[in-house]
């Protein structure tokens, strides 16, 4: 799993060098969690992307999407060559994820804090509808400073919406410096569990916790799970770890040359 | 003169009136009953959006949001990627007044089949005042992509709205006012999205005008005055803004030569600014608008609002006649 996740990190940082621009340190910190969603925890068919049951997978701070690009080409949902496309012109990558051009979307996200409740829309129509497929939201924790998110919160409360889980991608940090300085969010484990949510709190860098997380969420019944997962930002390249500035930065050719060395890839 | 499928009664004493709320909520029952799939969330205004009768009948369809407009529009964004057609109910200006970006992104841009119910428009709000008159909500949606935009003239037109707008895939907002209105058309008179057409129509005549919403009451009744004094014209219901009948508003202005706008809205980016754009590419001519000149609103009775804001029966004339002088230098 470490291998695949870390297989993701290059891909995506190679995209991202070759456009010049994009997320790269978010991306490279979900990387663990959306390698165990799409190769271990979800239920999806690359060759069915519309498939009915399909467990969905929604991602909230869009910006970090040249990490599920890269996954999404790796189960085979496109050929991996156009990973090089990002962010050009006609691309099905755009610099933020558009629904209509790549299958294998589920929504189209960029401005912050509204992927959890476009997820929570989808979860409840799945029970109206007594659907089995479960819902995967992935979000940052810079997002939990928009209105927007806490809405949503709230109404999977209401809704007891139990095939519902976010994932906090916590690392502490957002786009113009630490999330404490920037607006503090603690405790978001109390907040959650104020809000009626189970929650979990993690590594979202180590697989059987991740693996385990979900498995607790599946056997709550009654309410939706917040899996709070601490993580580090720019996870696996020592130069782009725990350092806001890599928020919205492309690597230069030694950088990359350096990151793919430490990633164990080429 | 009156077109045929038009109610021949609307300028008797005591004419009936409706509200076109009642439209959308009868709509949308006659709606539901043919769809399994459409759904409805509201963000506390169950009742003034009359979907109380929709939560009676079907109640697991049937969400409350709270009062949490952005959490309306992007819950409803994943509800339709889901499969559902789901109806959100507010007043217009909270939605799409507060929520135009997540309107933005996750219904337009990922054009998915939310319908955007926006009651409560215009002027006509009356006693609540400025904050609760959306007089923009046309041009916030009409620039979206992907969006229509639908503002019907009475409470058959609302309900028949609703039915069509259910049936259309793509992403839709509906518009209406708070107030009873005078009944224009009836179960007879055609309404098909996209499609304009003739209240008022007299041989030869010196100006269209071209109105949506209610305030094409005081359209007619001006069309009938100017009548009695020898100016005759077309009156035109353009209740679908977006796409604009772009045919019919260039034959009229070919016909006419002259044209007046008419909306309980901003004239700034509303159907006025729509129909210029399409006959300043196709055919100009002298154009005037009836509506709000950039200003709020305030509180009053509504008949003291159109009048302080220039929008009555005595205005249009007074419009029609000002255009005619430009047609005529």
């Amino acid at each position: 799993m470490q291998e695949k996740a870390n297989k993701l990190r290059a891909d995506a940082l190679k995209a991202i060098f070759k456009a010049g621009s994009g997320h790269s340190g978010g991306s490279l910190g979900a990387a663990d969690i959306i390698a165990a969603l799409y190769f271990k925890i979800m239920n999806h068919d690359a060759s069915n992307p519309d498939w009915e049951s399909r467990d969905r997978f929604v991602l909230s701070n869009g910006h970090v999407c040249p990490i599920l690009y890269a996954a999404l080409a790796e189960a085979g949902y496109f050929d991996g060559k156009k990973l090089s496309s990002l962010r050009q012109l006609g691309s099905p990558l755009q610099g933020h994820p558009e629904r209509e051009r790549l299958p294998g979307l589920e929504t189209t996200s960029g401005p912050l804090g509204s992927g959890l409740a476009q997820a929570a829309g989808i979860a409840a129509a799945a029970k109206l509808g007594q659907k089995r497929y479960r819902v995967f939201c992935l979000t940052s924790d810079g997002e939990h400073n928009e209105g927007n998110h806490w809405e949503a919160v709230m109404f999977a409360s209401k809704y007891k919406l139990s095939n519902l889980t976010v994932f906090v991608d916590r690392n502490f940090q957002q786009l113009s410096g630490p999330t404490s300085e920037i607006m503090p969010i603690e405790s978001l484990t109390t907040k959650y569990k104020a809000f009626g949510w189970n929650t979990v709190n993690i590594s979202g860098h180590d697989f059987s916790e991740i693996e385990k997380a979900v498995e607790l969420a599946r056997r709550c019944y009654q309410n939706p799970t917040a899996i709070i997962a601490k993580t580090v930002m720019g996870k696996g390249v020592s130069f782009m770890e725990n350092d806001h500035k890599w928020h919205g930065k492309a690597p230069n050719k030694d950088q990359l040359k350096q990151a793919l060395k430490e990633l164990n890839a080429k | 003169m009156l077109n045929k499928d038009i109610n021949p009664n609307i300028f008797k004493r005591n004419i009936d009136k409706k509200s076109l709320r009642d439209g959308f909520g009868n709509g949308l029952l006659i709606s539901a009953g043919n769809n399994k799939d459409i759904v409805v969330l509201t963000a506390d205004l169950e009742e003034s959006t009359r979907v109380v009768d929709f939560k009676k009948k079907y109640p697991k369809r049937f969400f409350e949001v709270g009062v949490a407009e952005q959490g309306l529009v992007t819950i409803a964004s994943g509800m339709a990627s889901a499969g559902k057609i789901p109806f959100v109910t507010s007043f217009a200006a909270f939605s799409p007044g507060r929520n135009w970006e997540q309107i933005r992104t996750t219904i337009a841009l990922n054009n998915v089949p939310v319908k955007i119910i926006g009651s409560h428009a215009g002027l006509s709000v009356g006693e609540d005042g400025a904050t609760h008159q959306m007089l923009e909500d046309i041009a916030l949606m009409r620039v979206l992509p992907n969006m229509q935009v639908v503002a019907p003239i009475d409470y058959e037109e609302t309900k028949k709205a609703v039915i069509a707008i259910s049936n259309i895939d793509s992403p839709t907002y509906l518009r209406f006012s708070r107030s009873t209105s005078t009944l224009i058309t009836t179960e007879k008179t055609k309404f098909e999205i996209g499609k304009a057409y003739t209240l008022w129509e007299e041989k030869d005549p010196a100006v269209a005008i071209i109105g949506c919403g209610p305030l094409l009451y005081e359209a007619l009744k001006a069309a009938r005055a100017l009548s009695k004094s020898g100016i005759s014209s077309l009156v035109i219901n353009s209740h679908t803004v977006k796409p604009l009948d772009e045919q019919t508003i260039v034959r009229a202005a070919r016909t006419a030569g002259a044209v007046v706008t008419v909306e309980d809205h901003q004239t700034a980016g509303g159907l006025g600014s729509v129909v210029a754009e399409v006959l300043a590419q196709n055919f100009p001519v002298p154009i005037e608008f009836i509506g709000v000149l950039g200003r709020f609103g305030q509180s009053g009775a509504p008949a003291e609002l159109y009048k302080e804001y220039g929008m009555t029966k005595e205005d249009i004339v007074k419009c029609v006649k000002k255009v005619l002088r430009r047609k005529n230098l």
